[in-house]
């Protein structure tokens, strides 16, 4: 396998955004998954949420683990440092990162296995410690990377190309992630653009450590009747529990909501989500009314869509360590260096 | 029947851990190093948190010698349940301290040695009332019996109580007037002082006391790191302690109090790892100390970052292996590992600091080999170097040292590039140019672990491959040339025998060398200070009929190590080992060596 650069072409009538750029500009190498791979759709997702942002390319870092969908940071971004790191630890890399240059713009790709099984436990941690990253777990049930093996998010029934039923309960990244004291976790579906976009620039602009889980079918080993991470299954179980919509800063809320059915929650640098409730009583702020419902939703197969759960107000990682504004690796060494006198004198304490 | 034994005695002290004897063996230590007397203060307790048997040994030795001497003149058994074994361990001629105010058992004596009553528990219940107070100035007592029975100078014991308790002038007058029990209690009894003590010798003012791990974290500040991530592990955990500790003094932000540093406790040490490759990825200098099983844990990591040629400095402050092991005592068993960790053609510049003095610097020289190299560098150190209290020389620092970054191109650099591939060697060392994300969009490529070509890109050709990992040997042959020399001590007299040593083996090697001379044996020492070897090492070997390697593991790992390194043979150099957890006594030196060099003799 090679990449292929992609042609960039022109088409007439493109749009610029607010830095001059357009959509190409946000796009990567060609991808090498299958064709109809959901993975591929989330690739396209970001691709427009970052354009829409007007984000420069060169301030975002990209990270991901291994398998099918930690391979997907080539595909968007060119412009923008990559870090494909070692199976289940993305999350480690990116902490790493963020402390050592807090103004970055991270976003970290990862599977369901490599989030779910080898690296569940970078995935819990990262969410603990609510790191101001963006967290997309490309689920679709299986290691399509070597060939379609159940991953932990495969639920306990769901049967495997070659007949194999799944015995075990499934890890449900969005249940653990609110229970782990997430700040931001919602579901989505590689098949809904307008909910996936929006999610992302939602979870783009969340000051922390924000989740969402995109079922994304595995066209190849994980799509065929009798799983529940098909498209066929997905279309027929989604359910959205709320729809928001995503209001940049400085912008006049146009729509109107009907009150009581939708909650506005400001994030730190003014812009604004609207959370639209589908199910009426559906509280996002609430994390055990939410927990209830989403194990409701699960006895019945329901997939359960949307922003899910969120605490704009949950501090990341920097604010609580209480470190410098400027970002570690900015400072100059003559601030991190105390000098030969304050070592001599040091020192005098040692005898 | 006993011997003089001026400034040249170990004293041990069996304590029970939990009970606050370390400031009393603090104070001991300190006390002689400010009559001038070189010592050195051995930490021996177990993996226990409270209630188990500790020991403390110090060594004054005015040759200033500071490995074990695998003697001890004076022991202080406070704690009933290792009272046979402490008595068994005192030289004949040595002298055994007890608390009296519980009988001992009869059968238990030697005549070899001085036994000394002195009924601490009884003396300390009279004085104080609260029970906590008692167990405290029970171990201050005994620094009292000890000032009388080695001529420790009472006056410097005032001073430093005073010093440690500026705040709480009243714990100065409990401590001294536990002192005082114990002194005035010895003078009476016994003929103070003994053969065995103290006496006022030179100048210990241009020296320190101090722990490797603390000098180390001090390094870490001194060359700039901001991010530290690590996972608790003896004996590697003062490391961060002591990171954290000088950056509260000299890293907050006086009006903000903004932190300039960034501590992680990972999860594990993957996580540690990966923290590690993320900050240095971004540009900042960060770190983790660990042990041998923290470094099993960061293998995938470690191999990482050696093919995609991240920065990254790894302390592994060594502890008795296998598995656990014996985490609480001391080896030299994981050069082998750190010099080739993780899978694949991997291998890693390590450098062997012997003592505190050598950890504060190679720490900071590890953050410019590092950022230099472009790959992980190991800074090995052990439980003896680490955790107990060493006398070195002070401290220095130049204030005109500036931190070599190694090849990262500014803005300026990049934006004058048509166009930046981060694998292109362009000088031939083995080593490119790489840029930080954050600052130009020029500058933006891709890490990765799979097989990439020297333009960066992802590859699966073969030639492709080959071209990097091939330029990782170039590279290698420059960290060869970067990493320090070894140290080479020349015997007084031609001769034909070599040692090789590293790390914490170098004191025993040194006192060894004194005594081999004494009885007409002469040996030229070279301690080695960093892996890869340079040619020196090669040299020293060729030179030699014999060489010993010394060092503090079972399996000889620094022999293979030499042998797989410079093609040497094999039955030339004659492992001397000592891996019973315990820092390594000149005697063993001596002995391995006579071991071979008698039948030889003989014939
Ligand atoms: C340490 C280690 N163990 C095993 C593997 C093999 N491996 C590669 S990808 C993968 C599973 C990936 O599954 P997932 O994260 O769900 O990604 P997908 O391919 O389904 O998108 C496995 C087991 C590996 N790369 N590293
Ligand atoms: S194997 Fe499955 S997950 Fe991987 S690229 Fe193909 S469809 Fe996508
Ligand atoms: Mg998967």
């Amino acid at each position: 396998m090679t990449y292929i650069a992609k042609p960039k072409i022109d088409l007439p009538g493109q749009r610029s955004n607010k830095l001059g750029l357009l959509r190409r500009d946000y796009e990567g190498v060609l991808s090498t998954l299958c064709a109809g791979c959901g993975h591929d759709s989330i690739t396209a997702a970001i691709v427009e949420a970052f354009w829409e942002l007007s984000i420069p390319p060169e301030k975002v870092i990209k990270l991901s683990g291994i398998g099918c969908s930690s391979k997907t940071p080539a595909y968007f971004l060119s412009g923008a440092h990559g870090f494909n790191s070692v199976h289940g630890r993305m999350p480690s890399v990116a902490t790493g990162a963020l402390a050592g240059n807090r103004d970055l713009i991270c976003i970290g790709v990862s599977g369901d296995g490599d989030s779910l099984s080898i690296g569940f436990g970078q995935f819990g941690h990262a969410v603990r410690r609510n790191i101001n990253m963006l967290y997309i777990i490309e689920n679709n049930g299986v290691y399509g990377l070597t060939k379609g093996q159940f991953s932990a998010s495969a639920d306990k029934g769901s049967r495997a190309k070659k007949g194999e039923i799944n015995q075990w309960k499934n890890i449900d990244s969005v249940s653990t992630a609110i229970s782990m004291g997430g700040s931001f976790v919602a579901r989505s579906f590689s098949g809904d653009r307008d909910q996936l976009v929006t999610l992302i620039k939602a979870g783009v602009m969340h000051p922390g450590c924000a989740v969402i889980d995109v079922v994304s079918p595995c066209v190849t080993f994980n799509n065929h009747p009798g799983s529940t991470k098909s498209y066929t299954y997905t279309r027929h179980h989604y359910h959205q529990a709320s729809q928001t919509d995503f209001v940049p800063p400085a912008s006049e809320i146009t729509a109107s909501y009907a009150a009581g059915e939708s909650k506005v929650v400001e994030l730190h640098d003014g812009s604004k989500l609207i959370l639209k409730k589908a199910d009426s009583g559906y509280n996002p702020t609430n994390r055990s009314g939410v927990l209830r419902y989403l194990e409701q939703q699960r006895t019945r197969g329901e997939v359960v869509t949307g922003l899910l759960f969120i605490n704009a107000l949950l501090p990341e990682m920097h604010r609580i360590y209480g470190t410098a504004n400027t970002p570690m690796k900015d400072l100059d060494f003559d601030k991190l260096n105390p000098g030969g006198k304050a070592l001599a004198k040091l020192q005098g304490l040692m005898r | 029947m006993s011997e003089n034994r001026v400034n040249d005695f170990v004293l041990k002290i069996g304590t029970v851990n939990g009970t606050g004897s370390a400031s009393a063996n603090g104070l001991l230590m300190k006390a002689l190093f400010r009559m001038g007397i070189p010592v050195t203060g051995k930490n021996m307790f177990p993996s226990n948190i409270q209630g188990l048997p500790t020991w403390y040994e110090v060594r004054a030795n005015h040759n200033g010698y500071m490995s074990r001497s695998g003697r001890v003149d004076v022991m202080v058994a406070m704690n009933a349940q290792t009272y046979k074994q402490d008595m068994d361990e005192v030289s004949t001629g040595g002298f055994l301290v007890y608390d009296s105010t519980w009988p001992r058992e009869r059968e238990l004596s030697r005549k070899d040695i001085t036994v000394l009553g002195v009924p601490l528990a009884k003396l300390c219940n009279e004085q104080f009332s609260d029970a906590r107070v008692r167990i405290l100035m029970k171990n201050i007592a005994y620094v009292g019996v000890l000032a009388a029975l080695l001529d420790i100078d009472h006056s410097v014991l005032q001073t430093l109580l005073e010093e440690t308790f500026a705040s709480k002038p009243r714990l100065v007058d409990s401590n001294l007037q536990a002192i005082d029990l114990g002194f005035h209690y010895a003078k009476e009894n016994f003929v103070c002082p003994l053969p065995v003590r103290a006496e006022t010798m030179g100048d210990n003012s241009k020296h320190i006391l101090i722990d490797g791990n603390s000098a180390a974290g001090l390094g870490c500040v001194y060359a700039g790191a901001t991010v530290g991530a690590w996972y608790p592990i003896t004996p590697s955990t003062s490391l961060m302690d002591g990171f954290k500790r000088y950056c509260k003094m000299f890293r907050v932000d006086e009006n903000s109090r903004e932190k300039n540093y960034c501590i992680v406790q990972a999860e594990d040490e993957l996580a540690a790892a990966g923290i590690v490759l993320g900050a240095n990825w971004v540009g900042a200098r960060a770190f983790t100390p660990t042990s041998g099983p923290g470094i099993s844990l960061m293998s995938e990591f470690i191999g990482f970052a050696y093919y995609a040629e991240i920065p990254s400095v790894f302390f592994d402050v060594q502890r008795v292996g296998p598995s656990t092991g014996m985490p609480t005592r001391t080896q030299q068993c994981d050069i082998m590992l750190c010099a080739y960790a993780s899978h694949g053609d991997t291998r890693h510049p390590v450098l062997l600091p012997a003592n505190p003095k050598e950890c504060f610097e190679m720490a900071v020289s590890a953050f410019d080999l590092t950022e230099r190299l472009q790959t992980p560098v190991f800074v090995l150190s052990d439980l003896d170097i680490g955790m107990n209290d060493w006398m070195i020389p002070e401290l220095e620092w130049d204030d005109n040292y500036r931190p070599d970054r190694g090849k990262v191109l500014n803005v300026d650099e990049i934006e004058g590039l048509e166009k930046f591939y981060r694998y292109l060697d362009s000088d031939g060392d083995g080593i490119a140019a790489r840029t930080v994300p954050g600052e130009h969009p020029k500058g933006a490529y891709f890490v990765r672990g799979s097989g990439h070509n020297k333009l960066g890109a992802y590859t699966e050709k073969s030639e492709e491959y080959k071209e990097v990992v091939d330029r990782l040997l170039v590279k290698w042959e420059t960290a060869r040339a970067l990493v320090p020399e070894p140290v080479l001590k020349p015997a007084q007299k031609h001769t034909g025998i070599g040692i090789i040593a590293y790390g914490s083996s170098d004191g025993a090697v040194l006192e060894a060398l004194d005594q081999l001379e004494a009885s007409g044996v002469y040996a030229n020492y070279m301690r080695v200070l960093a892996f890869p070897f340079n040619g020196e090492v090669k040299g020293f070997i060729g030179d030699h009929e014999t060489v010993f390697v010394v060092e503090q593991n079972r399996d000889a790992q620094l022999r293979s190590l030499l042998i797989l390194e410079t093609n040497t043979d094999a039955a030339k150099l004659i492992p001397i080992l000592h891996y019973d957890g315990m820092p390594i006594p000149s005697s063993c030196v001596v002995e391995g060596l006579f071991a071979h060099l008698r039948p030889e003799a003989v014939a």
